[in-house]
């Protein structure tokens, strides 16, 4: 590990540290934050008496969906019109404006349309993720270095090689990147959902421990959602940092 | 076949106005040929339009106005079986080894296994990487990642090779000895060989006959005949007749690359006019 990783590990610990300080002492209130301690102690409860297997296994079963969607139409969706210009053209200031959408805002109604369950959440957050994808496979065929495309000219590669070998391997970490950033959407999407209308699901328990006053609880499953979002995040970053360095892009 | 490998009719390129940018006259009207087997030079200053000629000639680009014969047929906006070009750029494949790099052109074209393994092998050692076959562009410097480029066209057994400043990125003692390879590598082949260079020393003592392109729009001001054995290598650089044949060339480049010069201060000046 770097300088810079072991400066920014230890200004984590000394911030959970001051926050366990300012807890315990009782600068801060136990009914707005529990002290760092308690939040562990509390994650190792709900992990150990397996309580949480249930909305765990829903609301991972969503996200999978939705990233899997999420990734797969972004790309190609991406693909159609990056060949089309004149539609990109026509989509501009959707493509920009995307993310001021208040998605969460149709959740309601998809719950109308869909019913209650895993339905609505995965169209939720498919939707949230797609963009990322989609720009970013859009971006990614829009960096191709001309030089590459003209290599496959003289090598003679028809259309189908030329972006099967050339142009979506040059693509690629910007794929990889719209891939992280589809997972991220998808999870928040997901969660987000349960936690305004749902039965079941990690953002539903979380909701039901704040609404019941169970702070200890609450936040312990926060850091739950935290730690599968970082696990998942750290994968795909510890890849990334591979074939960018294999490619000499760091 | 005659006595043309390639020749140039009338060929003339004008990109079109982009934006608030005039349309810029780029190359010509221009009318040559390279022969067979022959090694021909391209010297000129910088944005006279050499590259627009490289991409013209291995039908990379389709002229405005004017045709491209190679091998007796007219080019159609594609580039023919038989031209292998080395571009100005780095144009390696970053995400493959130096050896898959090599074979990515061959494995295309449905070559068998052994004769691929054999091919690349053979290019490889030729150009000085054998000891990178597993490497990544990224591990290499850049003269090295054009060898690979270099190899990579090579393996394709092109008829005519073209090669745009392919020495750019080496140093001068390098440059000599990749020119000698290069010699060795045109002698063996039997290939013909454009080469577009800004060192006039090399064009000198690489070629058959060197092209003086003017400034932009290029057209040859002179197509200078150096008469050297085909077993030349750069020692010919001590012959007095060298030292001649540069001076010509020099001489030719002199006038043309202050009248470039003077375009771009005029060019300059008036943005300035504007500005005001
Ligand atoms: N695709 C293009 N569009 C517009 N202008 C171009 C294009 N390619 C080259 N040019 C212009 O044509 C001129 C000749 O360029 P080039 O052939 O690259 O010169 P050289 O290789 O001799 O340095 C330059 O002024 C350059 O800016
Ligand atoms: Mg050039």
């Amino acid at each position: 590990m770097g300088k810079a990783g072991l400066i920014r590990i230890a200004v984590i610990l000394a911030a959970v540290l001051a926050l366990e300080i300012a807890c315990r002492t009782g600068a801060v209130p136990p009914s707005a934050v529990v002290p760092p301690s308690a939040m562990l102690a509390s994650v190792y409860e709900i992990l150990t008496t397996g309580e949480i297997a249930h909305d765990l296994r829903l609301t991972l079963t969503a996200v999978v969906i939705a990233t899997i969607i999420a990734i797969v139409g972004g790309f190609f969706a991406g693909l159609i019109i990056h060949g089309l210009p004149r539609l990109r053209r026509t989509l501009a200031p959707l493509l920009a404006a995307y993310y001021a959408i208040p998605h969460l805002a149709f959740y309601p109604l998809l719950i109308v349309v869909f019913g209650l369950g895993l339905g609505p959440l995965i169209v939720l957050a498919s939707l949230l993720g797609i963009m990322a994808m989609i720009i970013a496979t859009l971006d990614g065929l829009d960096h191709v270095p001309r030089v590459l495309l003209r290599t496959a000219a003289v090598l003679r590669l028809n259309r189908w090689s030329e972006m099967m070998l050339v142009r979506l391997p040059a693509a690629f970490p910007h794929l990889l990147s719209g891939i992280k950033l589809a997972f991220s959407y998808a999870f928040i999407g997901v969660v987000a959902g349960e936690f305004i209308l749902s039965t079941a699901g990690l953002g539903h328990a979380i909701s039901f421990a704040y609404d019941n006053f169970q702070n200890r609880r609450m936040y312990g499953l926060i850091l739950i959602a935290i730690g599968l979002v970082t696990l998942v995040n750290t994968t795909l970053l510890v890849g990334e940092r591979r074939l960018l360095t294999r490619r000499g892009m760091r | 076949m005659t006595n043309e490998h390639v020749s140039f009719r009338d060929v003339e390129q004008v990109f079109p106005a982009r934006g608030k940018q005039d349309p810029v006259h780029a190359l010509g009207p221009i009318s040559f040929a390279i022969r067979p087997g022959e090694f021909f030079s391209v010297v000129g200053p910088s944005g006279c339009g050499k590259s627009t000629m490289l991409d013209v000639m291995s039908g990379l680009t389709r002229p405005t106005r004017g045709q491209v014969i190679f091998e007796g047929s007219p080019l159609d906006g594609t580039v023919p079986d038989g031209i292998g070009v080395v571009f100005q750029e780095d144009a390696s494949f970053p995400w493959l080894t130096v050896w898959d790099n090599v074979a990515f052109g061959l494995r295309r074209r449905g070559v068998d296994a052994a004769e691929i393994r054999r091919r690349v092998d053979y290019a490889l050692s030729f150009m000085g990487l054998a000891a990178f076959t597993k490497a990544y562009p990224s591990q290499l410097s850049g003269g090295m990642r054009q060898r690979v480029c270099i190899a990579r066209t090579l393996v394709m057994q092109p008829r005519l090779i073209l090669l745009d400043e392919p020495f750019g990125a080496l140093d001068q003692q390098t440059r000599l000895l990749m020119g000698d390879e290069l010699l060795r590598l045109w002698r063996e082949t039997g290939a013909t060989i454009m080469l577009i260079t800004h060192a006039l020393d090399e064009a000198n003592l690489l070629s058959d006959r060197i092209g003086v392109m003017s400034a932009r729009p290029g057209t040859f001001i002179s197509i200078v005949e150096t008469g050297w054995a085909k077993d030349r290598d750069s020692t010919l650089a001590e012959l007095p007749e060298f030292g001649a044949v540069s001076s010509r060339l020099w001489a030719l480049l002199r006038s043309e690359s202050m009248r470039a010069m003077g375009q771009h201060a005029a060019s300059r000046s008036s943005l300035a006019g504007k500005a005001a």
